[in-house]
């Protein structure tokens, strides 16, 4: 029996070279400006899953993403180092989605693969650090979720053991499949391209899907499908400072101890 | 209805966690502001007295729910009761921490409820909004700030047509203070349903290891931080009593962290934390580019140095030109006269 595995990927602005055509006038990220990086913990993802595939006989890993056409570099990326195939979610209808909308679209292209045991996803993306997608798609698929994962203890055709971290130490976790898992960044690093499947790669691994592919309800795409909106957006800008320079006599170190109370500082 | 509700997380002792104490202090202003009740939900074993516990920062109601398979925190069990709650009582605003707790539960309820919610605000305001598009303008709602692409840009967001608006806020962003000692709420029981046993088998815990509490200076509204020029891993406790007496945090340089005056947790700059207080002090730090990368956005900047040519006195608010192991202790005697 064949045990499918999906690997939820995002490619990302590298988000340390942010330049000052980044934000479109409306508010959503103009994706065309910036550099793209394959999201560091999805990469993570990736390994988790590719050792699920070690481990079980006939095991296949299929990447899915969501972007502009040129994210299928991922995939092909993702397919270099171990996985079998993927697709990109890939339609103007998509555009301006928040992690509600984009969870729906991503759930619904991963119904249309049938039966899934396993699904894997980096715990959050650089470009928004929201952490909401994993969870949300766990919830619309209404499969358990487990977050925080930094370490595959065991798996086999019916369950998963899985360390995760929590807020002040870890705990170890077994769920029935099919699970959803999101991965942190303490997780281990991913394999490197294999230069053998970069060769071999074939053109029609990574497959380009629109939204009349997934059954989707179009209300539900988009940013029509995007209950956050984006009212402003301001730049952080460094004012110039009027430094004071303060001899440390009593008399000076008392005001300044009152100004900061009386400012709400201390 | 149109309620303010916390969804309060559990410490390993059973008590409510900072963070939601934090979020019942923010949650406070905002329902005063919307002239509604503050409610919390308390999801766990045996914490009655946990729950009770949030009066004084002006808790209106508490929704207990009190089972053992609520406790410890499963992702399943604690969704089945918080979003048939949330779908019964239809709170106006939801607020969850941004732990690993809230990060792993509020989206889950957000997916079910079709609502928006905004991760790790660093500011909650209640206030209007205009789609100049829709030709329509929303008062009274939640305006979520947070920042995105590495923190180069603020956001405001908002979720005009859904309800609840919800959000998660990181520990410390806010700060916890008592309203009223005597405040006076009620507890309302939240009986949990069938569904749970369901909710109750889907993941098990197999082991638990809690560490000791980790230092992280990540969340600290008030950072004293030491550089080499501190001289001595024993001057250095001299800050601690200082960040001990304004309620402040112990940050590092990486040269200090280096030459043994500090755990490598404390470290402030490119190779450790970035941290954005509203205030920072700089006690013998130069300010080299790489630490100043780290904490440039605090809101407020002491330098107290001996040079005054040291960098860091460009960007700070406030140059004390000394010796630190005088005027830190100068600093706090002044600081206690005036607290009088």
């Amino acid at each position: 029996m064949s045990f499918k595995i999906v690997v939820l990927a995002k490619q990302v602005p590298d988000t340390h070279n942010v330049g000052a055509d980044a934000m479109n006038a409306d508010g959503t990220v103009n994706r065309a400006a910036l550099p793209t990086v394959f999201n560091p913990e999805d990469l993570k993802a990736l390994e988790m899953a590719l050792r699920v595939k070690d481990r079980m006989q006939d095991a296949t890993v299929t990447v899915v993403t969501m972007g502009p056409p040129r994210a299928a570099e991922i995939i092909k990326d993702a397919c270099s180092r171990g996985a079998d195939d993927g697709f990109v979610l890939s339609d103007m209808r998509f555009a301006g989605a928040d992690t509600l909308a984009t969870s729906y679209a991503l759930s619904q292209a991963i119904k249309q693969l049938g039966k899934v045991d396993l699904i894997f996803g980096g715990r959050q993306a650089i470009d928004g650090d929201t952490a909401q997608v994993g969870p949300q798609v766990a919830e619309k698929l209404e499969i358990p979720q487990i977050t925080y994962a930094e370490e595959l203890i065991d798996v086999n055709a019916t369950s998963i053991t899985i360390r995760r971290r929590l807020e002040r130490g870890t705990e170890c976790v077994k769920a029935t499949l099919p699970v959803l898992v999101t991965v942190t960044s303490a997780a281990n690093d991913c394999r490197f391209p294999n230069a053998h499947r970069l060769l071999r790669q074939a053109k029609d691994e990574t497959r380009l899907i629109n939204a009349d592919n997934i059954d989707a309800d179009m209300e539900r795409l988009g940013l029509k499908g995007s209950p956050t909106k984006v009212k402003k957006i301001e730049n952080v800008v460094l004012a110039h400072k009027e430094s004071v320079v303060l001899q440390p006599t009593d008399e000076a170190l008392n005001e300044l101890s009152a100004t900061l109370i009386k400012e709400h500082i201390l | 209805m149109n309620n303010v509700l916390v969804y309060c997380e559990l410490s390993e002792k059973n008590t409510i966690a900072d963070i939601s104490l934090e979020l019942c202090t923010k949650g406070r202003q905002l329902a005063t502001k919307l002239g509604c009740r503050l409610q919390a939900a308390v999801l766990g074993s045996n914490v009655k007295a946990a729950a009770e516990s949030l009066y004084p920062y002006g808790v209106d109601d508490v929704y207990l729910a009190d089972d053992k398979r609520l406790s410890p925190y499963r992702t399943l069990p604690h969704f089945d009761v918080l979003s048939k709650l949330i779908q019964d009582q239809q709170p106006d605003i939801v607020l969850f921490g941004a732990s690993s707790v809230g990060r792993d539960l509020a989206p889950r309820i957000a997916s079910f409820l079709r609502c928006g919610l905004t991760a790790d605000c660093t500011s909650l305001e209640i206030g209007s909004h205009q789609d100049v598009k829709a030709g329509k303008t929303y008062d009274n709602i939640l305006l979520q700030m947070r920042p995105a692409f590495g923190g180069n840009i603020i956001a405001t967001i908002v979720c005009p047509e859904t309800r609840p608006q919800m959000a998660t806020v990181r520990e410390g962003v806010m700060k916890k203070e008592i309203l009223d000692p005597n405040y006076k709420g009620t507890i309302i029981p939240v009986a949990v349903g069938p569904s749970l046993d369901k909710a109750d088998k889907a993941v098990e815990i197999l082991s638990r290891e809690i560490e000791e509490q980790k230092i992280d200076i990540k969340g600290a509204q008030i950072i004293v931080a030491g550089g080499y020029g501190m001289g001595s891993k024993e001057n250095f406790q001299l800050l601690h009593q200082f960040a001990h007496l304004i309620g402040g945090s112990v940050g590092a340089t990486r040269a200090a962290v280096d030459a043994g005056f500090a755990e490598g947790e404390r470290q402030i700059g490119q190779t450790g934390v970035t941290v954005r207080p509203k205030l920072y002090i700089a006690c013998g730090i130069s300010g080299a580019v790489q630490h100043r990368a780290g904490m440039e956005q605090s809101a407020k900047i002491i330098s107290i140095n001996t040079d005054p040519e040291a960098p860091i006195n460009a960007i700070a608010d406030y140059t004390i030109i000394g010796d630190v192991m005088t005027v830190i202790p100068q600093f706090m005697a002044c600081y206690k006269n005036n607290l009088k």
